[in-house]
């Protein structure tokens, strides 16, 4: 009977149950709708800033070098003409030095320990983030007559000193090395990539001169699997290292170049007992906020980032899509929906009006209040659940469509404040290698053959050198997912057990002799 | 049946009080059949409600069966409502969107009786009222009097002990108005049942035993000039379920209250 009179009056009432479902399957559609956009959005963002960040890491602590600390990006050697001997020409130079980028400042490993033992911490791990600078090439042979005093080195382009000029070909190479922790491999650089050909560190490797390589870099340097690669040290000189691993950093990543054991880069670099940047994974998402105030506490003078800093920093069409979708597009969905129930709400509660001696007969009858609630809960909640399959169907609908009509997002990262990120570091600049000059600063001044002081040439063009803002591109992909469609089915239920229990109330509160009264 | 003493019925109407019923005596016999008549809006329909159940009196005792219904919980009344009182009113007040069968088997709803069993009950009442061949129409594809005649089998399929008829005939024409009272006299006759009618028509308040007049809230309680409702004391305990040919009345006619009240014509019963 329940349900003869369900599907009856449903018919009969076709016209306005049909309204009602399309007003809740509109609301529940743009719902689907906007959440698959929002989750879109939010697991595009998470690509840019897991590939920035490293799955795992919820927090990092790095520290800005102050104003006139640290060594800048650019090394060069400085050589007088005159009274301090100059490498004689046709010297061969192949130098190369492996150090800290002018972004980031050590940062003391005892921080890691006090990160680590910090409340809400469940793992810390310290990160050495280098650069590898290779020089080589042959000092030409210098003109240095015509009674000028001075004279340098010529730019790639060819410089010109006071009165000495030359031509170099000096070739430069650089490429990134992270220093590793091994003993925390699900923490750090190598978290968010994949281990392509050869084997990840193992604890056994932690003072082995063993290397992994990027794939990008590896297919650039032609290096595989055993190969040997070459990285400097703090004074020049170079230590060969076994290529054991190609490690596949996801798209949109800017991974470094080489991963080195992180002992081993502190020694190479002449930075025993320093980290630059140290990875900290919370105990839960929650605890985020608390582990980064709790940090920023412990270490006041390092900068600590979590991932909605990072986030905040993310800009471009990403950026805006995001904020379309969380802020018009949750409001929109949320003011179609309450429309929708109150729509629902308000028919449903003229239609018991309507049927006001329907419902004093069957209390006549001897039906108890609470079975006719239910029938006016029943009708209105499968109205619900039609909208909900409508709406189901319109969700997807619109979720294929913002799929297929946008374009490729851009996540633009670390404009402002990306070089305080260890992706940030590790990211800026032009990199590659290429070949430098030797910068014009030449030598003025000076007399006669003696000539004077030539100045020391610097390098240009170096990674790092000049902090610039990344561009990732990203594809928006609105997918409809189990949740978002349990939550169409929560919301039609919902939407129709408010317009029952509205409806319901109305019915209950009928006394029978009011209700026939109408028609006695 | 029913013993009512002392009924009052006050509604609020703003600032005011409207008296429906003023302290309103009543005895119905098991078996009998009252028609109650007066002007509208002199507490016929209200008094009809609280012999339901349907309303409950300001004061007084409504008492049926031996159970206070002014007393009751609601669940209780609508539990007595279900098992015991069968309603008929002036608009059939048929579901609209079900069919004949379907409309009858409302009323075994409340009582919890199998789906196949209230299917077989509902097809058997309808056909005692003639409309075997009318099962599955819905009520608007019914004329008047076809309505009416599902609305009666509606009220008596679950065997009620008392049927209330609210107008029963005061939408129908006067063919219809007599084929209707001739078949609620013989439920009447066959099945024992306890009729009250509340009807402004003086031809169909005369089929009854006793007349009740209605003003002002008071009930004055006639005999009927030409009862011809007498029935046999047997028919009065017959299965409600015996759909038989009815039985001849031998009771004398000319006594018009077999439930022995006493009917003075002229003396009021209804305690000022």
């Amino acid at each position: 009977m329940f349900f003869t009179y369900l599907r009856r009056e449903l018919r009969r009432r076709m016209r306005q149950a049909v309204f009602i479902a399309l007003g809740l399957a509109l609301g529940i559609g743009l719902v689907i709708t906007v959440t698959a956009a929002a989750s879109g959005v939010k697991n595009a963002q998470g690509t840019v800033l897991h590939a920035l960040y490293g799955v795992g890491t919820d927090v990092t602590v790095t520290k800005t070098p102050t104003a006139g600390s640290g060594t800048p990006s650019s090394f060069g050697f400085g050589f007088r003409t005159g009274t301090t001997k100059r490498p004689a020409a046709g010297t061969k130079i192949n130098t190369s030095t492996l150090a800290a980028g002018g972004t980031l400042a050590s940062i003391s490993s005892s921080s890691v320990t006090t990160v680590a033992d910090l409340h809400e911490v469940s793992a810390a791990a310290g990160g050495l983030t280098l650069n590898d600078r290779t020089l080589s090439g042959t000092i030409p042979a210098i003109n240095t007559s015509g009674g000028s005093g001075s004279s340098g080195f010529g730019g790639g382009g060819g410089g010109s000193g006071g009165g000495g000029s030359f031509r170099a070909d000096f070739t430069t190479n650089t490429f990134g090395v992270d220093g590793v922790d091994i003993g925390s491999g699900e923490l750090g650089p190598l978290s968010s990539g994949t281990i392509s050909s050869g084997r990840t560190f193992t604890t056994a490797d932690a003072s082995s001169d063993v290397a992994l390589v990027d794939s990008s870099y590896a297919t650039q340097s032609k290096l595989i699997v055993g190969s040997t690669i070459a990285i400097g040290n703090s004074k020049g000189t170079t230590t060969n290292f076994k290529v054991v691993g190609i490690v596949s950093e996801p798209a949109g990543d800017n991974p470094s170049d080489v991963y080195i054991p992180i002992g081993v880069a502190q020694s190479l670099a002449n930075m025993k007992n320093d980290v630059n940047t140290v990875y900290v994974a919370a105990s839960s998402s929650s605890a985020i906020t608390t582990v980064t105030s709790e940090i920023k506490q412990a270490l006041p003078s390092d900068t600590v980032t979590n991932s909605s800093d990072l986030a905040s920093e993310v800009t471009g069409s990403l950026s805006s899509a995001s904020s379309l979708a969380n802020n018009l597009g949750k409001w929109l969905a949320i003011a179609v929906l309450i429309a929708a129930f109150g729509l629902a709400i308000l028919l449903t509660m003229a239609a018991v009006s309507r049927r006001v001696r329907e419902f004093g007969t069957l209390k006549a009858l001897g039906w108890k209040s609470r079975r006719i609630i239910g029938q006016v809960m029943g009708e209105a909640v499968a109205m619900g659940i039609i909208g909900g399959v409508i709406g189901i169907g319109l969700g997807f609908a619109g979720a294929e469509l913002v799929s297929k009509l946008s374009h490729k997002l851009t996540a633009v990262v670390g404009q402002t404040t990306g070089t305080a990120t260890p992706g940030g570091a590790r990211q800026f600049g032009a990199g590659g290698t290429g070949t430098g000059g030797f910068g014009g600063a030449g030598g003025t001044g000076g007399t006669g053959g003696t000539g004077g002081t030539g100045g020391g040439g610097g390098f240009g063009g170096f990674r790092n050198a000049t902090p610039a803002s990344h561009t990732v591109a990203v594809h928006l992909s609105a997918a409809v997912s189990g949740n978002i469609i349990l939550l169409a089915v929560v919301l039609a239920i919902a939407g129709g057990l408010i317009a029952g229990i509205f409806g319901g109330w109305r019915a209950a509160r009928l006394r029978p002799a009011a209700a026939l009264s109408k028609v006695a | 049946m029913y013993k009512l003493s002392g009924v009052t019925k006050n509604y609020q109407k703003g600032r005011g009080t409207i008296a429906a019923l003023r302290g309103v005596d009543l005895v119905v016999e098991d078996g009998e059949w009252l028609s109650i008549q007066g002007p509208t809006g002199h507490g016929k329909s209200t008094l009809l409600q609280i012999l339901g159940g349907l309303d409950r009196p300001s004061a007084g005792v409504v008492d049926f069966d031996g159970r206070d219904l002014a007393q009751l919980r609601e669940a209780e009344v609508t539990r007595v409502r279900a098992e015991s009182i069968g309603f008929v009113f002036q608009t059939f007040n048929l579901i609209p969107t079900l069919s004949a069968q379907e409309n009858v088997e409302a009323a075994l709803v409340p009582l919890h009786v199998s789906a196949s069993a209230r299917r077989q009950r509902a097809a058997v009442a309808l056909e005692a009222v003639s409309l075997g061949d009318r099962l599955r129409h819905l009520p608007g594809e019914l004329s008047g009097g076809q309505q009416q005649r599902v609305a009666i089998a509606r009220a008596l399929v679950k065997e009620p002990k008392v049927l209330l008829a609210d107008e029963p005939t005061g939408n129908l024409d006067e063919e219809t108005r007599d084929e209707i009272i001739s078949l609620l006299e013989t439920m009447w006759r066959e099945r024992g049942l306890t009729m009250v009618f509340v009807t402004h028509d003086s031809t169909v308040a005369r089929r009854a035993q006793r007349i009740g007049v209605m003003k002002n809230g008071r009930l004055t309680i006639k005999k009927t000039a030409s009862s011809r409702a007498a029935r046999p004391q047997a028919a009065r305990t017959a299965s409600a379920a015996q759909v038989t040919a009815p039985q001849s009345a031998d009771l004398d006619p000319s006594d018009p209250s077999p439930v022995g009240f006493d009917a003075d014509a002229d003396s009021a019963i209804a305690a000022e």
